[in-house]
């Protein structure tokens, strides 16, 4: 039906709709322009949509002030809660002091024009971890990138935020080899009342959410970190001949008991740490075999010095009878 | 049995009225589900329900029967209102579980079920008659239908569901427009008509300038006027899915599935 049945534009019947049919392509316009938040407001422009998460949308926007492209993450949760915003921008405050080269900037946070809680980030590009890993990375670097993972989460929780959805598609990938932690908005901030996540209890993903999450316990700690480090770990070692050493630090990791993991990132960062350097690592007691092939591998050129030095003076001693 | 419907120009008015009153929020109150309200034992409440869900999906079942059973227009006609009748009178609509899927898929199946078993012609003047179920005008449907030809291969769901979702709109719009008029926004809602339905209707391609020049209006104004209708829109879109689902996991994803990038 509908077509324009307006002499010029703008000088329609102001009772009589212009448009009576929705054609396919308005549907598919509208549902694209409705749910676009609205900036009007503010200093970006919108360029894009990014990707879509559990708690809100990501676009690419244009910071006319700066002149640059920015990230910007807006909460779409439609049971959104008036204290939320309050603790969103508390929040963003928070992780706007987590300066550190693995976690990524927090620059501005506000409200759109129709009452949506936003913040604004560096914009990464790259690739997330589960894809990273597809393109056939060596152990070396697989544990290289939990490490610096660790650095990030143990830096965070040393100011008192405890990410709570660690998990490959929160891991980035920069195109230099930058390990960024995305997604900090299930984050639990020492002192704060909530999270950002509504019904908050039960915030993150199985397979990488600790026990303590999935029972909804709300005394969490570190140590939920732990377990979600170890649960990347064990994901990155999926497919892989992984020596018993770095099973142990996965299961350590991963213990159920959350008294039995590491107590701190920092502590699993330092037994991968100790593993790729050849050490003993406190999550594994090794029997003297093992001690003595761990040795012999980390020392393999003073030992392949020695044992070709004593080989030769064999061959002297046979050869001259001395 | 006689139900009886608003007409489509005073429910809009009347749902306005009640939006507007709500609107200071980002998102439409929780109300209790219009599914769930069917199942009461108030007839009252169960009867204001069942005209909630008949004005929410009766065009897209009249489409559907177009559309994918090849119904001609009195036919398509009939069967809808019988749907409704049935689905009221039976208390079909009572048996949905939601553990077994979606209020939509349910509908869908319940209404080829009937175009399936309807066979005989004593069945067709037993349709319509004394019970006038029809919240759209549907001359208006008609021409919505004028050239969608293409859909008839369509796989069921898709076509169903792609009418649900013009529904939807087509609803979310109309109550926009009649706010607009009441607030005196009457330009901000042509400026949306023209750019949100209008042009790609036309597959034309228009830029905030030539809108502003056409309205006579700074380009800031355009995008204020846009922003502010299309606002509504997802308010009145928000509004029906909340009227229209069970509980707020179906709601979160049907919202996902409509507005989801």
């Amino acid at each position: 039906m509908m077509q324009n049945s307006r002499s010029k534009c703008g000088k329609s019947s102001v009772h009589e709709p212009v448009v009576t049919r929705i054609s396919d392509r308005a549907l598919e316009h509208l549902r694209r322009v409705t749910d676009r938040p609205d900036l009007s407001n503010t200093r970006y422009d919108l360029v894009e949509p990014l990707g879509r998460g559990g708690m809100g949308s990501v676009y690419l926007v244009h910071d006319r002030d700066l002149d640059r492209r920015v990230a910007l993450k807006v909460l779409v949760s439609e049971s959104i809660a008036p204290a939320m915003c309050e603790r969103l921008v508390k929040e963003a405050q928070t992780l706007a002091r987590l300066e550190h080269p693995g976690i990524v900037p927090v620059h501005d946070v506000g409200m759109t024009e129709d009452g949506f809680p936003f913040y604004t980030m560096k914009l990464v590009r790259g690739l997330r971890l589960d894809r990273h890993v597809t393109t056939g990375i060596a152990l070396a670097e697989r544990l290289q990138i939990v490490e610096r993972i660790c650095d990030a989460v143990a830096f965070a929780h040393d100011r008192g935020v405890v990410h709570r959805d660690l998990k490959p598609a929160n891991i980035m990938i920069g195109p230099f080899g930058e390990v960024l932690v995305m997604d900090w908005g299930v984050a639990h901030i020492r002192g704060a009342v909530g999270t950002l996540r509504e019904g908050g209890d039960v915030a993150g993903t199985p397979g990488f959410m600790s026990p303590e999450q999935e029972q909804g316990d709300g005394c969490l700690d570190e140590r939920s970190d732990v377990f979600g480090l170890g649960a990347l770990l064990r994901f990155l070692l999926e497919g892989i001949s992984a020596p018993r050493p770095l099973l142990a630090i996965c299961r350590k990791a991963t213990a159920f008991d959350r008294a039995l993991r590491y107590a701190t990132a920092g502590d699993l960062a330092r037994d991968i740490a100790q593993f790729r350097a050849g050490l003993p690592v406190s999550a594994y007691r090794e029997t003297p075999v093992e001690r003595a092939w761990r040795l012999l591998r980390r020392y393999r050129v003073p030992v392949a010095l020695i044992f070709a030095y004593i080989g030769m003076r064999l061959v002297l001693l046979l050869l001259t009878g001395n | 049995m006689c139900l009886h419907f608003h007409s489509t120009l005073s429910m809009e008015h009347a749902l306005v009225s009640d939006a507007i009153s709500a609107s200071s929020g980002a998102f439409p109150d929780t109300h209790r589900s219009t599914v769930d309200a069917i199942r009461s034992g108030d007839p009252d409440v169960r009867r204001v329900a069942f005209d909630a869900l008949a004005r929410s999906y009766w065009k897209p079942v009249y489409k559907y029967l177009r559309l994918r059973w090849h119904r001609d227009s009195q036919d398509a006609q009939d069967l809808t209102q019988e749907f409704f009748a049935r689905a009221y009178q039976k208390e079909m609509l009572e048996q949905y579980d939601r553990d077994r899927g979606r209020f939509r898929t349910f509908l869908r199946i319940c209404v080829d079920h009937l175009a399936q078993n309807e066979h005989t012609a004593a069945m067709r003047i037993k349709r319509g008659g004394s019970v006038a179920i029809r919240p759209w005008d549907l001359v208006e449907i008609e021409q919505e239908l004028s050239g969608m030809a293409g859909s008839r291969e369509e796989d069921p769901d898709a076509v169903f569901h792609r009418e649900w979702l013009r529904s939807l709109f087509d609803t979310a719009i109309r109550r926009a427009r009649v706010e607009c008029e009441r607030q005196g926004k009457q330009t901000a809602f042509d400026v949306f008509e023209r750019y949100d339905l209008l042009a790609p209707n036309q597959g034309e391609s228009l830029t905030y300038a030539q809108l502003a020049d056409e309205f006579g209006v700074p380009i800031t104004q355009v995008t204020n006027y846009l922003a502010f209708v299309r606002r509504r829109v997802r308010h009145h879109v928000l509004a029906v899915l909340r009227e229209t689902t069970t509980n707020d996991a179906e709601f979160a994803v049907e919202v996902r599935e409509v507005l989801g990038a």
